[in-house]
């Protein structure tokens, strides 16, 4: 008796746990379809929100992924490699069938702020919602008119290759729960409208982070370490924390100047992926850059006196070159006949080479990016005047370039050698080939955007 | 001195092991095809091939070359006996002032070398670090088509093959 009373209650408290688990796991997963629409036509918007929504697009840097090399703008196709597979990026022109012109603008702002399609699919992170749930409604409309009054793209997403269990999209759901945080930007009132529009820019729609800040395990931001440096397509996305590598320490006016160039005297050019982030920054209000480097001069904090130090002995040494040292033979002939040029001669930025004892890349924790660069250069920007660095893929195999790479480590940094640098040097050989066939964006910076459309 | 194989031939040079490429072909071997122009690796005129694959000469200092076989424009074919590169951008007319047409010669014979059948955009994307100043590109884009379709012909196959590194 009292075992079938036991017995009974257990289960019927199971049930109740599987019922109210059930139920919470569908609240968690389950989002609804929001209905299709007729796409808008482009007469819809208002001109001054599409120029806005464009100019937010430029800060967002939403075409460095959803456009790929020979492809239409915003079509997406873009392989982005992941620690969890390969997820290719989406159609956001207002093409019908293929893209997002049956989304209306709710739609759209799910999308934004909770990762979530119009079907009601949980999206990948790799469409960095973790910041765009940041941006306020007033930009996403500005966002939406501007995509959904672009040229229209016929183009079907391709499948991505991510492997079990990630591939079931309601997993994502889960990681949501742990790692999404959707509170808007809240302003501090301590600090200036400048700073505060800084703020809101990098947490949301810049998503700065989503490069520079590391992951964990489970390809999250890690909260306790914004800004330390991140990977990104082989690249290392530079800590721009107190962390920071560049031999002469950050200002505002100097990210301001880089950010809005592309390059600056003290530090040298973007390029990898930056090098699209900047031509975009190029193009926005000039206000928003200074906010962005405002905010980032802030948070980065102020240098140290041994890092203003270090700084100035780097600025010291790029103004009148040390002997080379006579450890590296191979790698001091190469640096000679193959760099020195440009590198350190007295022709400017940004048409000269930086001195290496300004380059980030050279006293970077590992030489991913300098020898990304090495091997593929520097192209020109079509149709502009822009820095130029030949490749030398062609000219050096691995060992020279490891040979160079150790050489202008040991002679322009302050930081210990890197070991590996051969192996490093013949994964960027595969890796920055795939990069170069797939990325539409320029592979360097205009050096002087006001110059573009003039003869 | 170190040994420098070019267009088939060694040559005992006398140069230090940081010395451009360039520099050796041109003062040392009196190889004058390839050319001086922005010394940086920016314009392309001083394009050679190496092991099959085309170099900027300017930026490629002799200790990168031991071992490796150089073609200049002057291995490929001569006046008389034109190689099909060479003859397509003679028969395209191709050259204005005709300084950065060495460097764009070596680049489409590297390309072809390897690509027999490149499309336009192919093409494009070899000759983009070439620089030419008097506006020729679409006739060096024709002649480099041309030159496709003559290695593709018998009577182009002998330079062709002494061309093939």
């Amino acid at each position: 008796m009292s075992m079938t009373r036991s017995s009974r209650l257990i289960a019927s408290g199971i049930a109740v746990m599987l019922i109210v688990g059930g139920a919470m796991a569908f609240a968690i997963v389950w989002r609804p379809v929001i209905p299709a629409i007729d796409p808008p036509t482009p007469h819809a918007f208002d001109a001054a929100l599409i120029k806005r929504g464009r100019d937010l697009a430029a800060i967002g840097n939403c075409n460095e992924c959803h456009t790929v090399r020979g492809g239409k703008n915003f079509a997406g196709g873009l392989p982005v490699p992941t620690p969890f597979g390969t997820i290719y990026s989406s159609n956001i022109t207002p093409d019908a069938e293929t893209g997002i012109g049956q989304w209306s603008e709710a739609a759209f702002r799910r999308a934004m702020h909770d990762g979530v399609n119009r079907k009601g699919e949980h999206l990948y992170p790799t469409f960095p919602y973790d910041h765009f749930t940041h941006v306020s409604d007033e930009d996403d409309r500005a966002l939406y008119a501007f995509l959904m009054t672009r040229q229209p793209v016929h183009a079907p997403a391709r499948e991505n290759q991510i492997f079990f269990p990630l591939n079931q999209r309601p997993v994502i759901a889960g990681w949501k729960l742990l790692f999404l945080r959707r509170d808007t930007y809240q302003p501090d009132a301590a600090k200036s409208a400048e700073w505060n529009r800084g703020a809101y820019l990098v947490a949301g729609l810049a998503h700065c982070g989503a490069c520079h800040t590391p992951r964990n395990k489970l390809g999250a931001e890690r909260v306790n370490a914004q800004f330390a440096g991140g990977d990104v397509d082989n690249w290392l996305a530079y800590a721009l924390n107190d962390r920071s590598h560049a031999p002469v320490p950050w200002d505002a006016d100097a990210l301001y100047m880089y950010l809005r160039s592309g390059w600056h005297p003290d530090h040298g050019t973007a390029r990898g992926p930056m090098a699209q982030v900047v031509s975009n920054l190029s193009s926005v209000p000039d206000s928003d850059v200074r906010a962005i480097a405002i905010y980032m001069a802030d948070i980065s904090g102020a240098p140290t006196p041994d890092r203003k130090r270090e700084g100035e002995a780097a600025l010291a040494q790029a103004r009148s070159p040390s002997q080379a040292s006579q450890t590296d033979l191979a790698g001091a002939t190469i640096y000679a006949g193959a760099c020195a040029s440009c590198h350190e001669t007295s022709r400017p930025l940004p048409y000269g080479g930086v001195n290496l004892a300004l380059s980030t890349a050279v006293s970077s924790p590992d030489p991913r990016n300098l020898a990304n660069v090495v091997l593929s250069g520097v192209s020109a920007v079509e149709g502009e005047r822009s820095p130029i660095m030949p490749g030398f893929a062609d000219s050096m195999n691995d060992t020279q370039m490891a040979a160079l790479l150790n050489y202008l480590r040991a002679r322009f940094s302050k930081q210990p050698a890197w070991t590996g640098v051969e192996k490093t040097v013949a994964d960027a050989r595969r890796a920055v080939t795939v990069y170069l066939q797939t990325s539409a964006g320029p592979r360097s910076a205009p050096a002087d955007p006001t110059q573009r459309d003039k003869p | 001195m170190m040994t420098l194989k070019v267009n088939g031939r060694e040559h005992q040079v006398d140069a230090d092991p940081d010395t451009p490429l360039l520099y050796v072909l041109r003062d040392d071997i009196k190889l004058n095809a390839a050319k001086f122009g922005c010394g940086l690796g920016q314009c392309g005129s001083c394009a050679v091939i190496v092991d099959g694959t085309a170099v900027l000469s300017c930026v490629t200092p002799m200790i990168l070359l031991e071992g490796k076989q150089v073609t200049t424009l002057e291995g490929l074919g001569s006046v008389s006996e034109p190689a099909p590169i060479q003859r397509a951008f003679i028969e395209e007319q191709a050259a204005q002032c005709g300084y950065c047409i060495p460097g764009m010669m070596m680049r489409a014979q590297a390309l072809l070398l390897k690509n027999s059948k490149p499309t336009d955009a192919e093409i494009r994307a070899a000759l983009e670090q070439h620089l030419c100043r008097c506006g020729t590109h679409m006739r060096i884009l024709r002649a480099v088509r041309r030159a496709a379709r003559l290695m593709e012909t018998a009577d182009a196959a002998a330079t062709t093959n002494r061309s093939a590194q």
